[in-house]
């Protein structure tokens, strides 16, 4: 019972934190726009009109994803930039229960991006938001946000370790929107790329959410997203564990 | 409750090691810590005294568990810093100076209720304590404030109820009244003292020697990674004994000029603190020698202001100990 309720204050009240940002708030107004843009002139050009929806459902789970991984990258970070790290991780919990809060958070806060490039597309662009599974669109975008919340913990384990987090996050983000179908089919990628694909859960959660929206079988998709999303937690739990000794030992928890 | 001290340090040691760059790689080592060995019984005021990059923060962070020591042990409580980490951190509180280590877009209360859950303080006991504690610290109808809007004394003082929520034996203190004002600083003191009154033990950080005076049952006095001097304010005071102090303040002393004073027979050292325009020198001498007149002669055609004579202050007892140590 104590543990549910540090995940949902710490999630509540890390969201809090993260949605006062001067920063985040810029950014969650102006990426929807300049991502509903992209994807309906990608598609429009293709000669795929009758795809822009799913183009923009693409859009938005590219903003979830940012901002898992910038918010797992960054919030870490921005932890240790403002002294409060050390004091998380000084607290006698598991690692892992002081760091989920944070990330699902920033799969929460990465939601509204999602809706908002929904609305963007509609308002600017007239996408009629005729979804094929509008339920199981819902389920699917809250699985999603879960997911790449414990996802996100993975990630976090090795920014707790490394000094210059934001170096790999900026890393991570295209090459995951791509190989993960996000935007442009999975199918006309390189072959190489299909394994890759196959083991991170932004694909079989964008599948889902496309599959939710321009009919298919949302439920396989949603199912493997939620079973490797399930493994990352796992990971990230054990890998915590390790990395915070590991940060006591070479002194990375602090800032100096 | 097993060990009867609450701190136990043991021949601890920290090197801190980096790499620079990638193509050549340079590795540097610093030895911060060197060998530290001391105990804190349950319920004193334990004070780690010395200058910048002397290694008392180093110290607190290898006893509190943040860093894990290079070699050596320490025991919080009994409980094995290194291996009993959770053990050591129901049992302790830590809280630092300045103004970083809280949640600066969130109220207090926020902040408070996020770090009741983190350390377990059961739900039905949160309410109350937060509102004791915010009562203790004097920021009861502030709570629902942003922290960003904060001063630093509220700061430090929200810091502190932090550091209290979930009654910690042993309470950790780096340097908790950097940058406070005067009057927030006493009441600092005030909350301190009366936390060891009620038998929390404190290892209290400071380069206040007043405060170190005031407060602290034994003092450490640390310097270059080493333990110089340990024991009671009265004990380090006497080690300044058999000495004289001549302060002098001055505007615009040339180096050359405190150079000579150092070379004065019967001086023993010497301290240059700027001071805005005004330069404190600070002589120490051999009692029985009167070296007012030649540090006057030497310091002619300079611009002076007070000159005073004193007996010795623990803190030039603990100038002396850390020049010895330079």
């Amino acid at each position: 019972m104590s543990t549910l309720r540090l995940l949902t204050v710490g999630t509540l009240l890390h969201v809090k934190q993260i949605s006062r940002s001067p920063f985040e708030i810029a950014i969650a107004l102006v990426v929807p726009v300049v991502q509903a843009t992209l994807a309906v002139y990608l598609f429009r050009s293709s000669g795929e009109q009758h795809r822009l929806l799913e183009a923009a459902v693409g859009a938005g789970v590219m903003g979830v994803w940012s901002s898992v991984l910038f918010g797992s990258g960054g919030a870490i970070q921005g932890q240790r930039w403002q002294g409060t790290l050390e004091m998380i991780m000084l607290a006698p919990r598991r690692p892992v229960l002081v760091v989920l809060p944070i990330t699902i958070a920033t799969g929460l806060t990465g939601t509204y991006a999602l809706l908002a490039t929904l609305v963007w597309g509609r308002l600017l662009y007239g996408i009629r938001l005729d979804f094929a599974h509008p339920a199981a669109f819902v389920v699917a975008a809250v699985v999603c946000v879960v997911a790449l919340g414990m996802f996100g913990l993975l990630l976090a384990a090795t920014f707790v370790l490394m000094r210059n987090a934001n170096a790999l996050a900026n890393t991570l983000e295209y090459p995951v929107w791509l190989v993960s179908g996000m935007l442009v089919p999975i199918t006309v990628l390189p072959a190489w790329t299909t394994p890759i694909a196959a083991v991170l859960p932004t694909t079989w959660g964008a599948r889902a959410l496309r599959e939710a929206t321009s009919g298919g079988p949302v439920w396989p998709s949603l199912g493997i997203c939620l079973g490797i999303s399930l493994l990352c937690l796992v990971l990230g739990g054990f890998a915590l564990t390790h990395v915070e000794r590991r940060a006591r030992a070479a002194a990375t928890l602090a800032l100096a | 409750m097993g060990s009867a001290y609450a701190i136990e340090a043991e021949e601890l040691r920290r090197t801190y090691r980096a790499r620079t760059g990638w193509l050549k790689p340079r590795r540097t080592e610093v030895e911060a810590v060197r060998g530290v060995t001391f105990t804190v019984g349950r319920g004193e005021l334990f004070g780690l005294l010395g200058p910048n990059g002397a290694g008392k923060t180093t110290t607190i962070k290898m006893l509190n568990t943040l860093l894990i020591p290079t070699s050596g042990r320490a025991r919080v409580c009994g409980h094995d810093v290194e291996r009993e980490t959770r053990e050591v951190r129901r049992r302790i509180g830590y809280v630092f100076g300045g103004d970083r280590g809280l949640y600066d877009r969130l109220s207090a209360l926020d902040n408070l209720r996020y770090f009741a859950e983190l350390y377990a303080v059961p739900a039905r006991e949160q309410k109350g304590r937060i509102a004791e504690l915010l009562d203790l610290v004097g920021l009861a109808g502030r709570e629902r404030e942003r922290v960003e809007g904060y001063s630093r004394g509220m700061r430090q003082r929200l810091h502190i109820a932090r550091g209290l929520l979930h009654s910690p034996d042993v309470l950790f203190l780096d340097e908790p009244s950097i940058g406070v004002d005067p009057v927030a600083a006493r009441e600092l003191r005030r909350t301190v003292a009366d936390l060891a009154s009620t038998g929390t033990t404190v290892l209290l950080t400071t380069h206040y020697m007043a405060e170190a005076d005031e407060l602290c049952d034994r003092i450490a006095v640390i310097a270059d990674g080493c333990i110089q001097a340990l024991g009671t304010p009265a004990e380090l005071r006497r080690r300044a004994e058999g000495r004289r102090v001549v302060e002098v303040e001055a505007y615009g002393v040339p180096e050359s000029a405190v150079d000579a004073l150092r070379g004065l027979p019967g001086v023993r050292e010497t301290a240059v603190e700027a001071r805005g325009a005004l330069q404190l020198l600070t002589v120490h001498s051999d009692a029985h020698v009167d070296v007012q007149s030649d540090v006057l002669r030497e310091l002619a055609g300079i611009r002076l202001g007070r000159v005073d004579s004193r007996e010795p202050t623990l803190e030039d007892a603990y100038v002396a100990i850390v020049s010895a140590a330079a």
